[in-house]
């Protein structure tokens, strides 16, 4: 089996861009990746099919001469498929579209939250004060209160174990602090980009 | 009334197809001078869906006939699965290979007792989601919402993964994955509201890279080895250069990976699973991801059994089982609790396919069932949490279990079976890894062995805190009474979670609303009604609002009927664990395989693992 070179330069090319394109934001994109790769992937297939050779159909010549057809029906049954995916896929960006102003690719909503209350360094929403206290029946807001401004070290992530001693505290409210800032730029980085969406 | 009706004349044409199709095949191997030829069923749990969906999607505008044609194909699936099983355990494999062609050229399809085992379980989960979904339909009145596709899809869904169960080559088999791929992106996006559109879009951008990566994987299968039939295969992989095979290997491993979300890549699950609606959830927890995991298990013993990899998944599978329960650990919302424990148990099944002996194999397997059972019937509990209490946020919940001990008792059961206490299936799953991993005695294993006692003590730590926080917690910081009038003005027809249009956001936030503008905590005496709903007082059901006491009976008889099959699990254990044994030991073997699809001749080039050489006698 001796594949075509020129056959894997096209493969290369066509899955090299449409990595590309696929790793963007912006459905759209993704979508133009996601063809490009598929393409890619299909002419694989003739490659892996081996040389070319006569058309595989019984009796226009031997059978010795023949082109695997094989993997050319896996690769018509690959066609479809991604034809069919194609279209939600377009479906969904346009959807998405219709909705925010953009097709990007969004972060997860409860992933931002976590991620701007680590900044914050607050209690995790599945932090329950109880849990520390004696069980008290009634869970009155002024213990949310206080509980809510320093957090109690049980309710970080395991990793900050070590920074429940003393010395770690001013080193801690420093990185708070920067934190705040960082969250600041983020957050009007978050703004303009709104602004920039919802041009329609 | 026309559905079942030209169901079952379907179905009886269906049955008819496939008796010539076995009988042209390679079915007659296994039974001859049988009534009814077992092989016959094989082709059905494809087909039968299949063209259920088309008449389904005729019938979009009938909504009880759509309903009927579902649940009856769907019951057709299970009983057929179940024939199966337990045909196998009497015939031997049934192989059906389609249109005629011989086995290499044509599609084979191949049901031994491990497909036949995953497909029982999962038609029976598949059915009693459908069940319950069905119920939520009637109850919410859903009349002209966009959900007529719903029952198409899930049918179209259910197919995929009966076929992927049934492949016996790779691209058969990626044709399953495709159709169940293509069905739960429509499922997950169901309404297309922003959340939706939001997790679908990571969802599908990583389910198509998976499906990308297995194609590229079949391809250079194909490239070298000119087949993919899977009882071919192993004969002409074990003929090739080392090199070439770790690299198909591992691009199948990563392939199946992402479809079974093994930790590094895990991280789209948590993501895009819980905004689905609950049944949609449901059914994705339970049968997607084990469908990668049963083609992890056909990869690493009929394909690649020499066990290279082994040490690397005994790694990923330490990773996904703690990186997913700590987030698990972390999350607030219970629906997002589950999703990570669901990432973290595949880590489980991993462990055992890497162990790789008999009884790590069939743990493995045995644990699979289980967690499919499980998994699901815990999402379906949290719909009809969902209905109750109109969130599943930890933070806004409380009491469940007083206001609705029966929603307590439904899913406390699944929790603990989870969690893997004592006498449940989870525990005996997790035991029997545990054995495998101190039989086999690994430095790796037996750490593994710590990190997955570790896990299962840190999975009953997060149930345990949602079953204290949102079940049995004194429900004081929300008023649910208004909430529940913040709802109602939100959303004028209380809209199914199915159609969607934003309602649960809605909902979320007429709570969270209802939750800012009045008293954290309420005196008792100044709401009576919804005080008293919460704190289990005697009340008079006119005044507890009406959407948070309905839970319609047909939602209720299905979850419940899930825990029971949940239960049974723990009961049959014995023989199921048998079961799994003899599967795995025929896993490991690989020749019967080969034998029912290829013949006698072609399974004596091919030769068994050592592995399960070495444990034929000492395994058990």
């Amino acid at each position: 089996m001796s594949p075509a070179l020129a056959l894997v330069a096209v493969v290369f090319v066509l899955v090299a861009t449409g990595v590309y394109l696929v790793l963007e934001r912006s459905l759209t994109r993704v979508l133009v990746g996601v063809i490009l790769l598929s393409n890619g992937i299909n002419v694989l297939f003739l490659v892996a099919s081996g040389r070319a050779g006569a058309p595989a159909l019984v009796g226009s010549a031997p059978a010795g001469e023949m082109s695997d057809p094989l993997p050319q029906a896996m690769v018509l049954t690959a066609i479809v498929i991604t034809l069919g995916l194609t279209a939600f896929l377009l479906a969904m960006a346009y959807r998405s579209w219709q909705l925010h102003g953009h097709d990007e690719v969004q972060d997860d909503v409860e992933d931002r939250q976590i991620r701007s209350r680590a900044g914050r360094d607050e209690t995790s929403g599945s932090y329950d004060p109880d849990d520390e206290e004696t069980p008290v029946e009634e869970r009155s807001e002024d213990a949310r209160r206080a509980h809510a401004s320093p957090a109690p070290a049980d309710a970080r992530p395991a990793g900050s174990a070590d920074a429940r001693s003393a010395g770690s505290a001013d080193a801690r409210s420093a990185g708070r602090a920067e934190r705040r800032e960082q969250r600041g730029t983020a957050r009007s980085a978050e703004r303009r980009a709104r602004g920039r969406g919802e041009r329609p | 009334m026309t559905g079942p009706g030209t169901a079952v004349g379907l179905l009886a044409s269906a049955l008819a197809v496939t008796g010539a199709d076995g009988a042209q095949g390679g079915g007659l191997r296994a039974t001859q001078g049988q009534v009814l030829e077992w092989p016959t069923l094989v082709p059905l749990p494809v087909l039968v869906p299949l063209v259920a969906a088309g008449l389904a999607l005729a019938l979009a505008r009938h909504r009880r006939a759509q309903a009927a044609v579902s649940t009856v194909a769907l019951a057709v699936v299970l009983l057929t699965a179940v024939a199966m099983l337990v045909a196998v355990q009497d015939v031997g494999t049934l192989v059906v290979t389609v249109g005629g062609w011989p086995a290499g050229v044509g599609i084979s399809l191949v049901a031994d007792q491990l497909s036949t085992l995953m497909l029982s379980v999962s038609s029976a989960v598949t059915l009693g989601v459908l069940v319950y979904s069905v119920a939520q339909g009637a109850a919410d009145g859903d009349d002209g919402a966009p959900v007529a596709i719903f029952h198409p899809t899930y049918l179209v869904l259910s197919a995929g993964v009966s076929n992927a169960f049934l492949s016996g080559d790779l691209f058969n088999l990626y044709v399953g994955f495709e159709m169940l791929l293509a069905a739960s992106f429509v499922l997950l996006t169901l309404g297309g509201t922003g959340a939706r559109i939001r997790a679908g879009s990571t969802y599908v951008v990583v389910s198509l890279a998976s499906s990308l990566v297995f194609l590229v994987a079949i391809a250079l299968v194909y490239a070298a080895t000119g087949t993919v039939n899977l009882a071919q295969l192993p004969e002409r992989l074990d003929a090739l250069p080392d090199g070439v095979r770790l690299t198909l290997h591992l691009s199948l491993l990563v392939a199946f990976g992402i479809k079974a979300a093994v930790f590094p890549l895990s991280a789209w699950l948590p993501d895009s699973y819980p905004t689905a609606p609950a049944p949609v959830t449901a059914v994705f927890a339970g049968l997607l991801t084990k469908v990668g995991v049963y083609a992890i298990i056909r990869t690493q013993t009929l394909l690649f059994p020499e066990g290279r990899l082994d040490d690397v998944l005994l790694v990923v599978a330490l990773a996904t089982m703690l990186f997913g329960i700590l987030g698990a650990v972390a999350q607030s919302d219970i629906k997002r609790l589950l999703s990570f424990t669901l990432v973290s148990h595949i880590g489980y099944m991993v462990f055992g396919i890497a162990v790789g002996s008999v009884m790590g194999l069939a743990s493995a397997i045995f644990y699979v069932i289980h967690h499919i059972t499980v998994q699901t019937t815990l999402f379906l509990v949290l719909g009809l949490v969902e209905r109750r209490g109109g969130t599943t946020s930890m933070d806004h919940l409380g009491g469940v279990a007083k206001i609705s001990p029966l929603l307590g008792v439904l899913f406390f059961v699944p929790a603990m079976n989870l969690a893997g206490i004592p006498p449940l299936s989870g525990f005996l799953g997790k035991a029997g890894l545990v054995q495998a991993g101190v039989a086999d005695g690994g430095v790796l294993p037996l750490v593994l062995v710590g990190g997955s006692v570790l896990t299962s003590l840190l999975t009953l730590y997060a149930v345990a805190k949602a079953w204290n926080r949102a079940f049995w917690s004194r429900p004081a910081t929300v008023d649910r009474e208004e909430a529940t009038r913040a709802h109602d003005e939100d959303v004028p027809d209380a809209a199914t979670t199915l159609s969607g249009v934003g309602e649960v956001q809605q909902r979320r936030g007429a709570v969270e609303r209802a939750q800012g503008g009045s008293v954290l905590a309420p005196e008792e005496g100044e709401r009576p009604a919804a005080a008293g709903a919460l704190t289990g007082m005697a009340v008079d059901q006119d005044q507890v609002p009406v959407d948070m006491t309905r839970v319609p009976r047909g939602m209720v008889a299905p979850t419940a009927a899930l825990v029971v099959l949940g239960l049974s699990l723990t009961v049959l254990a014995g023989p199921l664990l048998r079961v799994a044994e003899d599967s795995a030991l025929e896993l490991l073997q690989r020749r019967p395989y080969v034998q029912a699809v290829l013949g006698p001749a072609a399974a004596d080039r091919v030769s068994s693992t050592t592995r399960a050489e070495g444990l034929l006698g000492g395994g058990r």
